[in-house]
């Protein structure tokens, strides 16, 4: 499926802009961004549930933005899951091969065919109001993958269960996918189910697509200072830039450190690094004064303070109490350095 | 979601319907306004001439002066007495869960399920015997009956909206019961008491069939009088009759207007689902 | 104050009782000396009639066609009103949900609710009448050769009906219309479904319930049509509905008892009706029109 320089406008409000995005058959793509940064409008939009305003969606290279979401024949998880409440879970999931008017022994064995995937053979003919959050969420993706679709959406399935069960659920969806080998466009806004479950994620900020690529580039070299922020990046800041002997130097909390460049770096610059990649040295080049030490079981995770006034995150796992002084270092290769 | 072109029939098809509805009210209305500045009108679009002499004979002629301080006192007092009954009563049934609440529940919710004319003359024969239909109270009581309990259904979600805490808030910092009240509750309940008040007040300005059973010549209200001379059309001109009949849609119109700028138009429909 | 008296306090205070729910009394002893209590005064004085036997107002009634035909002329009159306008409520809340600006068009339709029976029947006197705008129209494009009548008939109490129920009709349909989950018509589009199909697997099975309570309510309203009836329609003859003889009954003939037995036909046909139709909701699904934890 390939979107191409696809926009959407609500009024004055551009929701989308500039939206190209190609997905391969199986392959799994995430749309990974803030609230409102337009990846839900994006997916509804693939769905047909919203037209585009601008660009066009292709589908094995014919034209499917012209058509309603009834005649796309894609699977749809909501957030909310949308099973019909009046309906059997049979009944729910058999849906969509009622609506292609399949022959009735068909839709039964495809339906326990589904049913056994997601295990619920046992319920199927509940209620949905009789099953709980997560019964209800395996519902919901049997009744998407049941009619074999090219494509299937899933719009923050997890975002309404609670922790354990979000796990579990992940490697429910995991398992499908390997499975089935469904192309699947997946949105969310936490990374770590993003970076878990995906091939490819596409990072989007503010309607516009900020970067593409594969988990592991998402998270060892964001594309930009933003995408950087957004994917735990969280020592971020200005700072002045200037190529030295040993690299491009930049400063960090009143101390020199070399960086790696993203892009054209000129004088000013913007320096990202990971706070798992902020060290805790016996002879570090940054000083620091712990303020809050957070114990996470296997480290810390402590917020100190240099003593240009910078905020400084790191992870530690020795003990460190506030008020302790430290000193700090970083990887050249691990100190981002972005045009500011 | 795009919409084909047999959704378009469709969809053009309703608006018409509504329209043809909403046409053929503002015409029903229109005709009645424009028959009580006619002089004379028998077979043209308008009348031949205008006049304002119709509404000089009906305020004469169906004593409106009078008609019209009947329905005040009526309905003002139906207003404040249901709402020195319904409010509490509201208060009492969204905040405490007691044996036998379904019960009462079901008992407020009667006369607002039941249609007046039902109960109206059962009703009706007891204020009779108690010498009380014919006299103002005996309108006004019976109104009430519907009131009251339209009062309370209103108002319970409201005293609902209000977050419990603010009250147990109010106690630990020493209000007792008439404080807490005077000072917390009402004012946070004003919205819901004034939507109420206006409601029953439109309500009871339109409400015929309990006024029509036990009222009496000194103790009708507007539409009842409304009624008694669209029955006796024969013997007095049309165009008087319309007058009279604006002057009702005036009062009424003007009170819903200004319920409206407090409440949604659904919450006239009293809220009866379950 | 001794232990036992604290402990009984409390004891009630837990089971709801204190002093707060004492505000219900009042409004109850309101309803029941002036709602309950006339009703069963009612129902004990049908039994007390004035000549014969503890049946005879009953019996009267059913023996005297000029009273059961009563009956089947209300009938004949509020079946179809209703009908017509709970189905008529359905297609145009479903649009109507969709619209921004619903406001204007809803306190439009509030208006004949607001103005009452009486106004309406004398608004739609001089808008039906023989020289009315209505037939001016009509005569003016020649769809008809001369005034139809539509005044002190069937007709007239018919559309007055229309006038007043389908407005009550069209809110509460458009109450239990936007209950229902947006996003089920969103799953059922996407797996497939047209409007058609949405329209007869989603939305109205969800929609029955409600549909049920609203017929009920609105067939209620319909069956205990009183003025216009009289002003509007032909009270000798075809539109002498059950309310105008109970009223002829009390205030005519003075016939209390007659008159309380009439009224308990009344209450006995709505309330037939009315169980009916709810017994019909438990059939259709019953629960809350949206699914998960949305």
């Amino acid at each position: 499926m390939r979107l191409d320089n696809v926009s959407r406008d609500f009024g004055h409000m551009h929701a989308l802009r500039d939206v190209s995005l190609t997905v391969e058959r199986g392959e799994f793509v995430a749309l990974l961004g803030p609230s409102g940064c337009g990846k839900s409008t994006a997916l509804n939009c693939v769905a047909g549930l919203l037209q585009v305003t601008g660009g066009a969606i292709y589908l094995d290279e014919q034209r499917i933005d012209e058509l309603g979401p009834e005649d796309r024949g894609f699977g749809m998880v909501f957030q909310n899951y949308a099973l019909f409440p009046h309906m059997s879970v049979r009944r729910n999931v058999g849906f969509g091969l009622v609506t292609q008017r399949r022959p009735k022994p068909e839709i039964e064995q495809r339906v326990n065919e589904a049913l056994a995937l997601v295990r619920l053979e046992s319920q199927a003919d509940k209620l949905p109001g009789q099953l709980s959050g997560g019964q209800q969420q395996r519902v919901a993706i049997a009744r998407a993958i049941v009619v074999g679709p090219p494509l299937v959406l899933m719009d923050e399935p997890l975002s309404n269960l609670d922790a354990k069960l979000r796990l579990e659920m992940r490697a429910e969806i995991r398992r499908i996918h390997t499975m089935l080998g469904c192309s699947t466009i997946y949105v969310t806004h936490d990374q770590e189910e993003a970076l878990s479950l995906a091939d490819r994620i596409m990072v989007m900020i503010d309607g516009q697509p900020r970067q593409i690529g594969t988990p592991e580039e998402l998270y060892a070299r964001p594309a930009n200072a933003d995408v950087a922020e957004f994917m735990g990046y969280r020592n971020l800041f200005a700072s002045p830039s200037e190529n030295g002997e040993a690299g491009l130097q930049v400063s960090v909390g009143g101390a020199r450190l070399t960086g790696t460049a993203v892009g054209e770096v000129g004088a000013r610059a913007m320096v990202a690094i990971r706070p798992d990649d902020l060290r805790l040295t016996g002879d570090g080049p940054i000083a620091a004064s712990v303020e809050i030490a957070e114990y996470h079981g296997r480290d810390f995770s402590v917020v100190a303070r240099a003593a240009d006034g910078t905020e400084l995150f790191f992870r530690s796992d020795q003990r460190v109490t506030a008020g302790d002084a430290v000193r700090l270092d970083a990887a050249p290769a691990r100190v981002l350095v972005y045009p500011a | 979601m795009r919409r084909g072109l047999g959704e378009r029939l469709w969809a053009f098809a309703v608006w018409a319907l509504v329209g043809f509805f909403v046409l053929n009210l503002l015409a029903m209305i229109g005709s009645v306004v424009v028959n009580s500045f006619g002089t004379r009108w028998f077979n043209t679009w308008l009348p031949s001439g205008y006049t304002s002499q119709w509404y000089v004979m009906a305020w004469d002629e169906f004593q409106l002066p009078d008609i019209l301080l009947v329905t005040a006192e009526v309905v003002g007092a139906v207003v404040v007495i249901s709402g020195l009954i319904g409010v509490p009563a509201a208060y009492a049934m969204a905040r405490r869960n007691f044996p036998g609440k379904q019960v009462v529940m079901f008992l407020f919710l009667l006369p607002l399920l039941v249609p007046p004319i039902t109960y109206g003359i059962p009703m009706a024969t007891v204020l009779y015997q108690a010498h009380l239909a014919g006299t103002i109270w005996g309108v006004i009581l019976a109104n009430l009956v519907p009131s009251v309990p339209f009062v309370i259904l209103i108002m319970i979600p409201f005293v609902e909206q209000i977050d419990p805490r603010v009250e147990a808030a109010a106690r630990v910092f020493g209000a007792g019961m008439f404080r807490l009240f005077a000072q917390v509750l009402v004012p946070l309940l004003t919205p819901g008491i004034l939507a109420a008040m206006l409601l029953v007040l439109v309500r009871t300005i339109a409400m015929f069939e309990l006024t029509f059973l036990t009222s009496g010549p000194t103790s009708q209200t507007l539409v009842v009088a409304l009624y008694y001379a669209v029955f006796a059309a024969g013997v007095r001109p049309g165009q008087s009759i319309d007058a009279m009949a604006v002057v009702y849609m005036i009062t009424t119109l003007i009170w819903l207007l200004i319920a409206l700028r407090f409440v949604n138009p659904t919450q006239i429909v009293t809220r009866a689902k379950r | 104050m001794s232990a036992a008296q604290m402990s009984l306090r409390r004891r009630m205070r837990e089971r709801g009782l204190d002093s707060v729910t004492l505000l219900v009394i009042p409004a109850v002893l309101f309803v029941l000396a002036l709602f309950i209590y006339p009703f069963v005064y009612g129902l004990i004085l049908s039994f007390h009639p004035r000549i014969g036997g503890w049946l005879a107002n009953y019996q009267k009634f059913f023996s005297e066609p000029f009273l059961y035909d009563t009956i089947r002329i209300t009938l004949v009159i509020a079946v179809p009103a209703t009908i017509l306008n709970v189905v008529l409520s359905v297609p145009v809340a479903l649009r109507v949900r969709l619209m921004k600006k619903q406001r204007l068009l809803t306190t439009i339709l509030v208006i004949p609710i607001t103005l009452g029976t009486v106004m309406v029947a004398e608004g739609l006197l001089t808008y039906l009448g023989p020289r009315g705008w209505l037939n001016r129209t009509l005569l003016e494009f020649g769809l008809v050769d001369s005034p139809i009548r539509l005044i002190h008939n069937y007709w007239g109490v018919m559309l007055s009906l229309v006038i007043t129920g389908f407005p009550f009709t069209f809110l509460l349909t458009l109450s239990y219309v936007t209950g229902i989950d947006p996003g089920l018509e969103q799953a059922a589009a996407v797996l497939g479904a047209r409007a058609r199909e949405r329209f007869w697997r989603i939305l109205l099975p969800l929609l029955a319930p409600g549909l049920a309570i609203t017929l009920a309510l609105a067939f209620v309203q319909a069956f205990t049509v009183f003025p216009s009836a009289i002003l509007l329609g032909a009270p000798a003859g075809p539109t002498r509905v059950i309310s105008i003889v109970a009223y002829q009954a009390a205030f005519e003939q003075y016939d209390y008892s007659l008159a309380s037995a009439i009224a308990m036909l009344m209450a006995a046909v709505q309330l037939l009706i009315i169980t009916a139709l709810l017994a019909s909701r438990s059939l259709v699904f019953r629960g809350p029109a949206s699914s998960g934890k949305g």
